[in-house]
């Protein structure tokens, strides 16, 4: 099969089987009096690997990283760090450091004494130190700062020192607790892009969390979609926007249209799906059988609508009106009501500045989408 | 319709009044030239001098001070700890049997506080004399220390702990590096508590201290059965000065605090 998405990916130990993994969680739970937090969860992160957690608010991505970092003790399983169980080992002796969602800076040093304070802990020589301060200071563009205090800086910049604390001490592996919540839109997209060269750089392995979709595609070597304390699919961003293993998973990242139905047929990997209103015809079926009740999953972008009917009413196309429609420059939403009442979102790139023919409410519209467009999915 | 009534002007002046009038007596009165209080002689210091080569008084004052600082110390260390121990081991076996224990005295009376410790020292044969007082007096100003200690520990951001423990701090380290100066304030209220509860103490000191330990308190009290003198208005006028001027200190340092700091966030926010 051919790779998904549009970015070749050199960088990819989770697909070679002789790599060994950095970090393992192996059947981790935590129990905070009778609500499970994390629940049974592994799960293998790569050295050098951006890997971002994302799910909902309470899901336990906080949880997960400060039981790494040594502030919560796992109710069941291991965790593993190069190969070490980290079980027993107190916070200040792991070689991990973590960036705080709430920062933690001290309040009562000033920004050098704080990205300072793990240097001086190690019992590094002062001169050493100055040293590897100016350069953080440098790196998160900060140097007119230093002699200030937390309560002197903006939010921003508050990030800023939090990440430079924590990025100061050349740990093995950086925990990232939402790190860029407090920046607006475009301050918070070129951090991302600073973030992943100091990753590089550094040669750093990265965990971080969040609950931005866009920022973990933007980030991240792997995604781990979580919810409720597990763990529902592990994949690079491509393979986890254009082949999600659930309902969940594929409605968690970006938008998507859901047709249920049962197969009809199957050819190999090829099936015919006999949905409601609409027959699909697929060359990626799952491995479900025949007669199994499945959804076809299809994003919005991989739906063409057109206002002429196609010359043969096949499978994958359906008529029906727009319900909907939104432009937003750089492409247009459209909504198309099928006959049934059900709803489908799709997305037109605006590749020309004139279209031929453009689209208003209640016209009829047809709906089409190619053979590979989707996924079956049967949970 | 006039908030300042004459009703309200009058009442007022006589709330203050009823405060303040025994205590501008007394310090009008350390001025006074003639050796009978109640008459007024001219304006002299010669009080505040003879004070200095009365021997017993300034025995007395030397006591007091040694408790009060002692007792003050040792109060802040272990109310510091208790605080501790009850904001952060929430869970413990024992710990409400504990927390009742450190606030008890809170509202016991000091007769039954000073007559316990009495019949301890006593049975345990101790010699009463300063250290008994001092004893006495850590136990009964260790809870006030630890509840103005723990009201700062509530709202203590415990991710600053972690976050220094993440940076590879031990716990020891942690506690002096980040949470001392943090609760600091708290603890030096605590500790200037304690000293002016130990300082006014009658009560306790008279049940537990012995010959060669007399306070200030009881020193006076004894005086002031044979008659005030313009000495004992002259000691409490100093006394009434060190107060005035530590808490005077304190709300002038904490206000200038206040006022510095919301400056910084206003430039912090504009930047
Ligand atoms: N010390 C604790 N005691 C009890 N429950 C806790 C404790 N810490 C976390 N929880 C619970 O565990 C769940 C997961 O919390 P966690 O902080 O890991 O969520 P999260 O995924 O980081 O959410 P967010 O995106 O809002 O930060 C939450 O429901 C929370 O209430
Ligand atoms: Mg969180």
């Amino acid at each position: 099969m051919k790779p998904l998405g549009s970015i070749r990916r050199s960088f990819a130990p989770w697909a070679d089987p002789a790599a060994k993994p950095y970090i393992v969680f192996e059947n981790v739970s935590k129990v905070f009096g009778d609500f499970t937090a994390v629940d049974d969860l592994s799960l293998s992160i790569y050295e050098r690997e951006f890997f971002a957690l994302l799910g909902a608010s309470g899901c336990g991505k906080s949880t997960l990283l400060r039981m790494l970092a040594g502030f919560e003790t796992p109710t069941r399983g291991r965790i593993l760090l190069d190969g070490q169980d980290l079980v027993g080992i107190p916070p200040y002796r792991r070689p991990v450091n973590m960036m705080f969602q709430s920062y933690a800076l001290f309040p009562h040093m000033s920004v050098e004494d704080n990205i300072a304070f793990g240097l001086k802990q190690e019992g590094m020589p002062k001169a050493e130190i100055a040293k590897r301060v100016t350069e953080m200071l440098r790196l998160v563009k900060l140097e007119a700062f230093a002699k200030r205090k937390p309560h002197q800086l903006s939010g921003g910049q508050r990030q800023r020192v939090a990440l430079a604390r924590s990025v100061a001490k050349r740990p093995k592996v950086l925990l990232l607790d939402e790190p860029l919540g407090a920046l607006d839109k475009k301050l918070r997209e070129e951090t991302q892009f600073e973030l992943m060269d100091l990753q590089q750089d550094l040669g750093l392995t990265f965990m971080v969390v969040t609950h931005d979709q866009e920022e973990a595609m933007t980030m991240s070597d792997r995604i781990a979609i979580m919810d409720k304390g597990k763990v529902c699919q592990v994949a690079t961003p491509a393979e986890i926007y254009e082949a999600p293993n659930s309902r969940f998973v594929a409605d968690f990242v970006g938008s998507v249209n859901l047709f249920e139905g049962t197969v009809a047929r199957r050819e190999g990997s090829a099936a015919v799906i006999e949905g409601e209103g609409i027959t699909i015809d697929t060359d990626n079926g799952s491995d479900a059988p025949a007669g199994a009740k499945v959804w076809y999953a299809v994003r919005p972008e991989k739906i063409k609508v057109s206002a002429r009917a196609p010359e043969v009413m096949g499978p994958n196309t359906a008529e029906g009106e727009v319900w909907d429609i939104a432009y937003l420059g750089d492409m247009t939403l459209i909504h198309v009501r099928l006959p049934d009442g059900r709803v489908v979102r799709t997305s037109q790139l605006n590749r020309q500045r004139v279209v031929e023919e453009p689209l208003t409410w209640n016209d009829r519209a047809w709906i089409s989408f190619a053979r590979d467009s989707g996924v079956v999915l049967t949970r | 319709m006039n908030r300042w009534s004459r009703f309200n002007i009058i009442s007022v002046t006589l709330g203050f009044a009823f405060l303040y009038l025994p205590i501008v007596i007394l310090i009008v009165f350390s001025f006074n030239e003639s050796r009978l209080v109640t008459v007024w002689g001219g304006f002299s210091t010669k009080w505040y001098g003879t004070l200095l080569s009365n021997q017993g008084l300034m025995d007395a004052v030397w006591v007091t001070a040694r408790v009060g600082v002692i007792s003050a110390t040792i109060a802040t260390v272990l109310g510091t700890m208790a605080a501790l121990a009850l904001t952060r081991w929430t869970r413990f076996r024992g710990r409400l049997l504990f927390s009742g224990m450190v606030f008890a005295p809170l509202v016991m009376p000091e007769v039954i506080t000073g007559l316990s410790l009495l019949l301890l020292f006593v049975s345990l044969g101790f010699d009463r004399g300063i250290t008994t007082v001092t004893l006495a007096h850590i136990t009964f100003t260790m809870c006030y220390v630890a509840v103005v200690v723990q009201s700062r520990l509530v709202s203590f951001d415990r991710s600053l702990e972690e976050a220094a423990m993440d940076l590879g701090a031990t716990p020891t380290r942690t506690f002096f590096a980040i949470t001392l100066p943090l609760i600091l304030p708290a603890v030096v209220a605590g500790w200037m508590l304690a000293f002016t509860l130990s300082l006014d103490d009658l009560v306790i000191a008279s049940f537990t201290s012995g010959p060669g330990a007399t306070t200030l308190p009881m020193k006076i009290y004894s005086q002031v059965r044979l008659g005030v003198t313009p000495e004992i208005n002259a000691i409490c006028t100093i006394l009434i000065g060190i107060v005035s001027l530590g808490v005077l200190t304190a709300s002038v340092v904490n206000k200038c605090r206040e006022v510095q700091r919301r400056r910084d966030e206003q430039a912090a926010m504009r930047a």
